[in-house]
């Protein structure tokens, strides 16, 4: 393998051409720009396993960038275009391009202004694959606000509903973090004089320009927006429902996330000491994300709305994955990551299948739908179990890993009592989903969705595609483990447990 | 004084040439564009000679009154490209001007070599007469239009810049007093010799201090002496308002920062003070203005307000300066930085707006919906220069903001840092109605957006460096950091 191509820069970057393409076209026919969005998205994909399969898995390589690149770019702050991935960000760099080719063929019906449209999704995947890759901590941001614009445009152009409402919302709420963040980068740069993630892990600072807890909270507020942990969760649900579908496949799928990565990535790594810490309230917080997101999910009359604070929940459990602190815990977070992000992309796509053929997403209103969706209704019921953990599916391999590493996490006195209120999540998650499924499939067939057509032949790329990455991962979950175990590890080593 | 020196006014005098010719010119000339020509062309001159004394080492000229250093090259280059962008996105505007076309020009040139002085002077005297040369140029211009509005804002600037002027002349009387010296270099001298710390064993150059301070936030609008932004940008000639807003709030804040820097850098106790006063100023200018600019519905109030809250941001490097007592540059270099971005985002934003309010003749924000389907290529680039107002990438706003945050971080301002990133993050509500209008509404009309293509090259010039400031930054930051040599010797 060569290793001077630069595999990671044209991963990120094609959608970038792909876009561009798009937007010097000619006044472009439909077809032209969905065909060169799918061709660019794809291309992206398929280097991205190619990344995968020649990544380097032997032990000699834990902790180890690979396929790294770096250049000058800001000499005057030591600011450098540096990419690269580890185990960490890997497998979230393969969620990304997966997510982004689905993302476009579920928006293969999109009537309204295509070109532009499609230029901000291409947009929305580069930005989010520039986080993943980044090592340098000002490109890093660059590429987290970077995100905004293209998810603003899509929420509020292509959007439902108080479109306008939540696409501002979402961009106040991120902002409000990223400025947040912004200082807290600010501060290690000038603590240690170094912006590079992979030289930062385990900072020892002995004269920190602010306590070394001040710039942990400064970069975990930004996290925690984006994350979403109770109680900063508020702008998720608005802005999911409001989404068009490709917009909340990828906002639950990939761009939440960044905020789980970001927590390993920096909080934990840079200021394992600061983590191991305050780890018990931050756990807390996880266990309350988890009850009250499932709580208030079996209040929803929203379709999309109920999978949307099922996000809340299950987002809950990564960070307690996280901080709990021990390899097993971080691995399984990582892979709850990985998971919740095919499992609730499909969740999404199908919800917005079901509102497309049928117009209505009030659960009061639907009903027997089996009967006219019999295809819909097989991969949805898959989907719905997969995420509440049924053996066999990526939920079930994520959430067992994640609990029995915290379960048995020694970083946090009396972590088995909020382990076991955690497990009560999945529970309370059953009894959603079933419920959801059963008001609107099963019951009595109803007259008005008697002409109600299943899913034509691009959706169903599009659902059996995520179907087989859940199956894929249920039941050979090491294809991912012994790839996130090479960036996990030397981050448990830094917290010395 | 030897004939030599004037070699180093070749700049200001080529202009001054220029702003003469046009005004004899005018009489003959029918056709009123050759005008604009001849205006830019004596631009491009002027820009030349002073590209060609770029990297020079420092000096003085004429008995000190004034300083040919990097610094003043700088800003002198900013002076001529503000004008000169100003002056190509005129062009639209020109009908409403009626016959005065030439006077325009030449005020536009008079005010840039006011400016262009006031940036290299070094003189407590060479400072006020520049400055009074910029400020009554720029009075004429507001009130151009002569109808109800643009002489209320040219009047209520007049008095307000006169009240300032005085202000500014008494604080320099209590310096002069104080030190028996005009020249900035040799009142730093009196100055780091003074007997006693502390501001309040010498309260007469508390006074003075503040009283400068109060002076020169008149010119870059900084809290308490806002008042008259909103009502003149508002009033006058939109392209005057871009002029205003941009070249001269860039000339205010290099002066501050060379009165300051020179004249009051050292010792330790004084610096500390000023930085710290200008740093309180700062969180309150930017607070100020993103509030009551979530309020407006008129775009040129609304930008009126939003560089009020830029000028916040660029106090920061003014109290980041202050901070660092000369220990490094990152205060200097950042607000540099930050004024070139800020520089090509306003004045982008501006063109755009003449633009489009040319055609739909008002600037209400309502009135901008569905711009996006009338002018897409106008709404695109308008959109830019909101999304760099805010401090997204991939544009020059978010580069100049981490830029100068990081100085102030540096020297100890991290509380104004985290209200400052708050503050853009308020505005991020403001900048984006504009952009929800424009591309979420259905249009008016179906009619098209015209603009002449002195216009659009004028815009694309402003949009191409928006990005290429926001994506390659690493040379302009050279020329920042260049740029921040204050030529302090004696």
């Amino acid at each position: 393998m060569d290793l001077s191509f630069p595999y990671l820069s044209t991963i990120v970057f094609l959608p970038v051409v792909g876009l561009v393409i798009i937007a010097l076209w000619p006044k472009p026919q439909q077809k032209t720009v969905k065909l060169t969005a799918l061709i660019f998205t794809l291309a992206s994909f398929v280097l991205s396993l190619a990344v995968f399969y020649f990544f380097n898995r032997s032990s000699g390589a834990i902790g180890q960038i690979q396929f790294e690149e770096k250049l000058s770019w800001i000499p005057a702050i030591n600011a450098f275009y540096h990419v690269g991935v580890d185990g960490l960000s890997l497998p979230l760099v393969i969620l990304m391009t997966f997510l982004g080719v689905l993302a476009v063929l579920v928006s293969w019906n999109v009537q309204l202004r295509p070109k532009e449209y499609f230029i901000w999704l291409l947009l929305l995947e580069t930005s989010i694959l520039g986080v993943f890759t980044s090592l340098d901590l000002v490109l890093f941001f660059l590429f987290w606000e970077l995100e905004l614009i293209p998810m603003y445009f899509l929420i509020s152009v292509w959007g439902s509903g108080r479109k306008e409402y939540s696409a501002i919302k979402y961009v106040i709420y991120t902002l409000v973090g990223s400025a947040l963040m912004l200082a807290g980068i600010l501060s290690i740069y000038f603590t240690t004089g170094s912006l590079n993630m992979m030289e930062l892990a385990g900072m020892s600072a002995a004269k920190a320009v602010i306590p070394l807890a001040a710039m942990f909270f400064l970069l975990l507020t930004g996290f925690a927006i984006k994350l979403p942990v109770f109680p900063l969760h508020t702008w998720l649900p608005d802005a999911h429902t409001d989404a068009p579908t490709a917009a909340s496949v990828i906002l639950a799928g990939a761009l939440l996330k960044m905020g789980g990565y970001g927590m390993i990535r920096l909080c934990v790594s840079i200021f394992p000491q600061v983590a191991l810490q305050y780890a018990p309230i931050l756990v807390v917080l996880a266990v309350v994300s988890v009850l009250y997101g499932a709580a208030v999910t079996l209040r929803q009359k929203d379709l999309k709305r109920l999978i949307a604070y099922s996000s809340v929940s299950h987002m809950g459990y990564v960070l307690l994955g996280v901080f709990a602190l021990s390899q097993i815990s971080l691995t399984g977070a990582v892979l709850q990551m990985f998971s919740h992000g095919i499992i609730t992309g499909l969740l999404f796509a199908i919800v917005g299948l079901v509102y497309d053929k049928s117009h209505e997403r009030n659960l009061d209103n639907l009903g027997g739908l089996a009967r006219q969706m019999p295809v819909i209704v097989v991969v949805f019921s898959i989907a719905g179990l997969a995420s509440l953990g049924l053996p066999g599916t990526s939920g079930f391999a994520a959430e067992f890993i994640t609990f029995v590493g915290s379960y048995s996490s020694p970083a946090v006195p009396g972590i088995q009592l909020y382990t076991i209120l955690g497990v009560f999540g999945i529970v309370l998650t059953a009894g959603y989903i079933l419920w959801m499924l059963q008001r609107v499939f099963y019951g009595p067939p109803l007259e008005k969705f008697s002409k109600v057509p299943d899913a034509n032949n691009v959706d169903k790329i599009c659902i059996f595609s995520f179907v087989a990455a859940i199956m894929l991962v249920g039941i050979y979950p090491a294809i991912l483990t012994n790839v996130i175990k090479m960036g996990v590890e030397p981050i448990a080593r830094l917290l010395g447990l | 004084m030897t004939v030599n020196e004037f070699r180093f006014l070749t700049p200001e005098l080529s202009l001054l040439g220029t702003a003469i010719a046009v005004i004899l010119l005018d009489l003959f000339i029918k056709q009123k564009r050759v005008l604009a020509g001849i205006s830019v062309a004596g631009i491009v001159i002027s820009a030349g000679f002073t590209v060609a004394m770029w990297g020079e080492p420092g000096v003085a000229i004429f008995g000190r009154m004034l300083a040919v250093d990097n610094f003043a090259l700088f800003f002198k280059l900013l002076m001529l490209v503000a004008a000169g962008l100003v002056i190509l996105a005129s062009q639209d505007y020109m009908r409403k001007f009626q016959r005065f076309q030439g006077e325009y020009y030449a005020l536009v040139l008079l005010s840039a070599v006011g400016m262009m002085l006031l940036v290299a002077a070094s003189d407590l005297i060479s400072i006020y007469v520049a400055l009074e040369l910029t400020g009554i140029s720029l009075y004429v211009l507001a009130s151009f239009l002569k109808d109800k509005k643009s002489s209320e804002a040219g009047l209520k600037y007049l008095l307000l810049g006169a009240v300032a002027s005085a202000v500014l002349l008494y604080g320099m009387a209590l310096v002069f007093g104080l030190t028996g010296r005009t020249c900035l270099m040799c009142i730093a001298e009196y100055v780091q010799g003074m007997p006693g710390a502390g501001l309040l064993n010498h309260p007469a150059l508390l006074l003075a201090m503040v009283l400068l301070a109060a002076g020169f936030g008149f010119k870059i609008a900084c809290f308490p002496f806002q008042m008259w932004v909103p009502d003149v940008y508002e009033g006058a000639p939109t392209p005057v308002t871009a002029y205003l807003s941009v070249a001269s709030k860039a000339a205010g804040f290099a002066v501050i920062l060379r009165i300051f820097f020179v004249a009051l850098g050292s010792p330790e106790w004084l610096s500390l003070n000023w930085g710290m006063m200008f740093a309180v100023l700062s969180a309150i200018t930017m607070t100020v203005g993103n509030v009551v600019a979530l309020l407006q519905s008129n775009i040129k109030r609304m930008l009126g307000y939003s560089s009020i809250a830029q000028a916040g941001y660029l106090m920061v490097g003014l109290a980041t300066v202050g901070m660092a007592l000369g220990n490094d540059a990152l205060g200097q270099s950042g607000l540099i930085f930050f004024l070139m971005s800020y520089a090509v985002t306003n004045l982008g934003a501006f063109i755009a707006v003449i633009a489009i309010s040319n055609k739909v003749d008002s600037d209400e924000i309502n009135k901008y919906t569905g711009m996006g389907k009338r002018a897409p290529l106008l709404a695109a680039a308008l959109t830019l220069c909101l999304i760099s107002l805010i401090g997204l990438p991939p544009t020059a706003g978010l580069i100049a903001k981490i830029y100068i945050f990081s100085g102030a971080v540096q020297n100890g301002l991290l509380w104004l840092v985290i209200v400052a990133v708050i503050n853009s993050a308020i505005s991020a509500f403001y900048y984006l109605r504009v952009v929800k209008v424009m591309w979420s509404g259905a249009p008016a009309s179906e009619e098209k957006v015209p603009s002449s293509w002195a216009l659009r090259t004028a815009l694309a010039l402003c949009c191409l460096f928006v990005v290429l400031l926001g994506v390659i930054p690493g040379g302009f930051v050279g020329i920042a950091q260049a740029a921040a040599k204050i030529f302090a010797g004696l």
